[in-house]
């Protein structure tokens, strides 16, 4: 493992391409696979997947569920790394360090200060028996070395921060005295307390009325601006991700089929899973009564992937090229300098355009 | 890609080479362990042990090339352990086993008898030149015979209890909740102690006793299981097709709550043969020289024990032996059949 | 705190109250199951028939057994449990309260080092889950679950008092001497005899607990915050999983209580374990009743004491409203 990860930090990150400034990115990945061993063989959760976010940038993971965006999250986090029924391997830099490369004290002085996570589910996420308040104050004292005192101070500044009305209160409360839309505040106000550079919100509404879930983004995309603050926000739902990231990754099998700026991905998704993710979000516009169109068939078994192109079972354009040959993610041939890749033999829009 | 196949060992030596070894190697420190008189008592028993270790070890390996990655070797141990003592006591009248507990006819053998192999006393002989071998063996019977009497009274009396009080609820299940919580208000121990105060230390008395214990745990669990029935799809069917309490009792609910009772009985068992062992040693259940687990652990008692271990070893094994075959069928049984056992 | 809190303790003290006078009624009743004339047993066979009516009636046995479980309640409600039949007939209650403390100091002692093995193991397995460790300890608490506490008892002797020599054996010294240092180390073998179940169970109930924690996702949360592991299995494992361990404290209590009273016979400590045994075997009746009795109340006391303190212990089930 470790002489590949030597070379990969050598190589050039292929997404850098036009985007490309001249400080280094917050967050470089390149190539990350993550394969957990079961009885049954290996499930290739994440397989090599590269991606790069500068700071203050915002990027939307969106995919089915099982897709791997959720262990990806986990994976260039450190959460998920090398061990006994892992393998990890690629190279994940935060801020210039290699995440997979640290000890893991190095790894835990890295979580909370530089990255952060935000769970999906507030009603599991936080733990039963401890006050809201002790949360948020026992990693200010573990990063900041805040007293005690300070502490407590700090943790209702960040309650009252994340919209919690008397804060004061509030940290003195366990988690099951709180509403669910509350509890997620606190989660959020978790991942906030030692001013990471980047945020990773896993799911962050799934698991919240509809009602409030619109709240809990708002919250999330004023804050990143505030704080300046890169943000991973990891969805199911494209909707999700539409207005509220500058970038969107959208994920399949493990793989990334599509990786561009959110506005040209709505506009004119290459990918046709892409386009039919947009194709099935329900629209105002329509008539009552509109069949919404379903994507056919299953995700592959990650256990073992079909060869070429994961997505060619379903896919209505797919010839016996895309059987057997698997295509890379690379720039769209058309409009190269508005920094879109793609990963399809056939991307959307090819024809016409070649025939302009 | 490549680093990503999944890293399996290389099968050398083989499995199968290793299990067999490591069983010989087992059986030869048991029996050594087992019968050297070379040793002093802990010595030997730490190879004995060291020897089972390593058998259950090379059975285990053996069992999966065997049978699949599934092979619970601990399991048929049990099994075969429950099995072969169960063969003895039923046989015992026709093996050639030694004298007992008839005093007058052991004058001429010899006393604390150390076990070896090769004599007339596999397991040695105690203070009266009584075989030891043949007194666990009658031991067993009369231990297996109170406690699986006492578990099939128990269960059948408990588990009825229970399904009545589950299905009618109401005020027969309060009079039976005050009833179970009373008699669960005397520890177990305290309460066989307590019955043996008045009545006559045999076998019937001593079974008696000891259904009395299983019942309350019987109830709650056929209580809870009638209850999660009860009001289930299946049972409303039949009460709309016209069926009886009694048949709704016997045919709808019986036949669910049949399997976790009985897994609970199974672990019931070994809780009922430690509890009449126990009651044995204290003097309080069957007297000698009718021969049980207890009395003859109790025999070692004072300084006959820490001169002559095997008085005690011997029927400390058949005892442990039991009751740990008995804890591993019942956890399996409860494991596969009491779904509320899941959790723990 | 408002009535609504106030009146579940109050219903379960009326169901405990109901449970101990069912209990009493069954605890008098061993006389009537009594087979032959304690008269009898008392003064032996070939008395005058005046003699066996004259104790009869000093001991009551003539009146109505209404009368005489109600009379027996009567004196049990202020302290005194009667005397003994046996010589020299001693008084009930001096000879349970002076056997209570050895009793109590094997069991909690037990219980204490139950505890201090107990909960580092399963934490150790638990957070070693499926590794070499984690499955030598899951087979002998298997193993250990297996071995009653008499066997237990005579194999520790037998290593640790003839072999190596390290404790002695029966002899007790009372904590009142003085002498506390020679009273725990007469107390320590009996204790880690009672120990060595209670500590198996603990350990396997617990792990599995523990385990189930673990997989939580505020366990990850915690993780991600970049606290160390070890804290976050203290700090946010070990408690929620506590409770379970008190619940468990509570159901091996009568298992706890039976092993004290072999391993008292055993080591021939001057305990409420002998003192019942001996009494038990000498068909002692009025001292097994008085000793039963004492043994259930504290035994249903501290049973329902463990039910409410996990009420208040887990912040879930408090019923306190701010």
């Amino acid at each position: 493992m470790t002489p590949k990860r030597e070379a990969a930090t050598t190589a050039p990150a292929p997404t850098d391409g036009t985007r490309g400034t001249a400080a280094p990115p917050l967050l470089d990945a390149t190539d990350v696979r993550t394969a957990f061993h079961t009885p049954r063989g290996a499930v290739r959760a994440v397989d090599g997947v590269s991606l790069t976010l500068s700071e203050g940038e915002t990027l939307g993971i969106v995919g089915e569920s099982g897709s791997g965006k959720s262990v990806l999250g986990r994976t260039l986090m450190g959460l998920i790394t090398d061990g006994p029924g892992t393998t990890v391997s690629g190279t994940v830099r935060i801020g210039g360090k290699d995440v997979h490369a640290l000890t893991p004290a190095g790894r835990r002085a890295l979580w909370g200060t530089e990255v952060a996570m935000v769970f999906q589910d507030p009603m599991t996420s936080l733990n039963p028996v401890k006050k809201t308040g002790t949360h948020l104050s026992e990693s200010l004292r573990l990063h900041l070395g805040l007293g005690r005192a300070d502490a407590r101070d700090r943790a209702v500044d960040l309650l009252r921060q994340v919209g919690i009305p008397e804060p004061a209160r509030r940290a003195g409360q366990y988690p099951h005295e709180l509403s669910g839309g509350m509890r997620q505040r606190v989660v959020i106000a978790m991942a906030l307390a030692c001013g990471p550079r980047l945020l990773i919100a896993d799911e962050p509404t799934t698991a919240l009325d509809v009602t409030v879930q619109k709240q809990i983004l708002d919250l999330l995309r004023s804050l990143a601006e505030e704080l300046r603050m890169a943000t991973i926000l990891i969805s199911h739902d494209l909707a999700t991700v539409a207005g509220r990231t500058d970038r969107v990754a959208v994920m399949y099998a493990g793989r990334l089929v599509e990786y561009a700026d959110t506005a040209a991905v709505f506009d004119r998704p290459r990918h046709p899973y892409s386009s039919a993710l947009i194709a099935s979000i329900p629209r105002l516009d329509l008539p009552p009564h509109t069949l919404l169109p379903a994507i056919e068939g299953r995700p592959p078994n990650l256990l073992h992937p079909p060869a070429g192109c994961r997505f060619a079972p379903r896919c209505d354009t797919a010839t016996d090229r895309c059987t057997t040959e698997s295509p890379g993610l690379t720039a769209y041939a058309g409009e190269r300098d508005a920094g879109g890749l793609v990963a399809c033999h056939h991307p959307l829009g090819a024809a016409e355009e070649a025939a302009v | 890609m490549s680093d990503l196949a999944p890293r399996t060992r290389t099968a050398f030596p083989p499995p199968l080479l290793i299990g067999a070894a490591l069983a010989v190697v087992g059986l030869v420190l048991l029996v050594f362990g087992a019968t050297t008189p070379q040793l002093v008592t802990p010595a030997k028993a730490a190879v004995a042990l060291l020897g089972l270790g390593l058998l259950l070890a090379g059975a285990s390996r053996l069992g999966k090339v065997w049978a699949g990655p599934g092979f619970d070797v601990v399991f048929w141990f049990g099994a075969a352990w429950l099995l072969l003592l169960g063969l003895a006591i039923l046989c015992a009248p026709w093996l050639p086993l030694a004298e007992d507990r008839d005093v007058a006819s052991t004058v001429a053998e010899p006393v604390f008898a150390t076990p070896t192999f090769t004599g007339g006393h596999p397991l040695g002989t105690n203070a009266f030149g009584l075989d030891l071998l043949a007194r666990s063996l009658y031991g067993a019977r009369s231990s297996l015979l109170i406690s699986l009497s006492a578990v099939a009274l128990g269960t059948v009396v408990g588990g009825a209890i229970g399904m009545v009080a589950g299905y009618f609820q109401k005020s027969v299940d309060r009079v039976v909740g005050i009833a179970t919580n009373s008699l669960l208000a005397v520890p177990p121990l305290i309460l066989l102690i307590a019955l043996a105060t008045v009545l006559q230390p045999h076998l019937r008395n001593v079974a008696f006793s000891l259904a009395l214990l299983t019942i309350p745990g019987m109830v709650r669990l056929a209580r809870a299981t009638t209850m999660a029935y009860a009001n289930r799809e299946f049972v409303v069917a039949a009460r709309a097709m016209g069926a009886g309490r009694t048949r709704i009792l016997l045919r709808e609910l019986l036949p669910n709550v049949l399997l976790p009772v009985l897994s609970l009985a199974v672990v019931m068992i070994s809780v009922l043969v430690v509890a009449e062992a126990s009651l044995s040693f204290l003097g309080l259940g069957i007297q000698p020289p009718e021969p049980t687990w207890g009395n003859m652990i109790a025999e070692g008692e004072g300084r006959v024990f820490e001169e002559h271990p095997h008085i005690v070893l011997v029927p400390g094994a058949f005892l442990f032996l039991t009751v740990f075959a008995f804890n591993v069928v019942g956890e399996k049984a409860r494991g596969r059949w009491d779904s509320r056992s899941v959790k723990l | 705190m408002s009535v609504a809190a106030l009146r579940r303790p109050a219903l379960r003290l009326l169901e405990l109250l109901g449970v101990l006078f069912i209990a009493s009624i069954g605890v008098f009743s061993l006389v009537v199951l009594m087979p032959g004339d304690p008269a009898v047993d008392i003064l032996g066979a070939g008395r005058a028939p005046s003699e066996y009516a004259a104790l009869r009636t000093e001991l009551g046995l003539d009146q109505p057994l209404v009368t005489r479980y109600l009379d027996w309640l009567g004196g049990a409600l202020t302290g005194d449990l009667g005397r003994s039949v046996v010589p020299p007939q001693s008084d009930v209650t001096d000879r349970v309260l002076s056997a209570l403390p050895v009793s109590f100091e094997i069991a909690a002692l037990g219980l204490v080092i139950a505890l201090l093995i107990a909960v580092p193991l399963a934490m150790w397995s638990a957070y070693r889950e499926g590794s070499a460790a984690d499955r030598i300890i899951g087979a002998g608490t298997f193993g250990v679950l297996s071995v009653p506490s008499f066997l237990a008892g005579l194999l520790l002797i037998l290593v640790l008092v003839n072999s190596a020599g390290w404790f002695p054996r029966s002899e007790w010294v009372r904590i009142g001497d003085g002498d506390l240092l020679g009273n725990l180390h007469h107390a320590f073998l009996p204790a880690l005899t009672v120990a060595l179940a209670e500590l198996a169970m603990f350990t396997r109930v617990l792990r599995g607990d523990l385990i189930v924690t673990l997989r939580e996702d505020y366990i990850l949360a915690a993780r991600a915050k970049g606290m160390n592991p070890l804290r976050v299995l203290f700090t946010d494992a070990l408690r929620p999983s506590s409770f379970s361990l008190v619940t468990l404290l509570g159901l091996s209590l009568g298992r706890l209580i039976g092993s004290t009273v072999v391993v008292e016979y055993l080591f021939s400590l001057p305990g409420m374990g002998t003192l019942i045994v001996n009494a038990a075997g000498q068909g002692d009746y009025p001292m097994v009743q008085g000793a039963v009795l004492t043994i259930a109340v504290i035994y249903v006391v501290i049973n329902a004491g463990i039910d409410l303190s996990y009420g208040y212990l887990d912040p879930r089930t408090r019923r306190v409203h701010v």
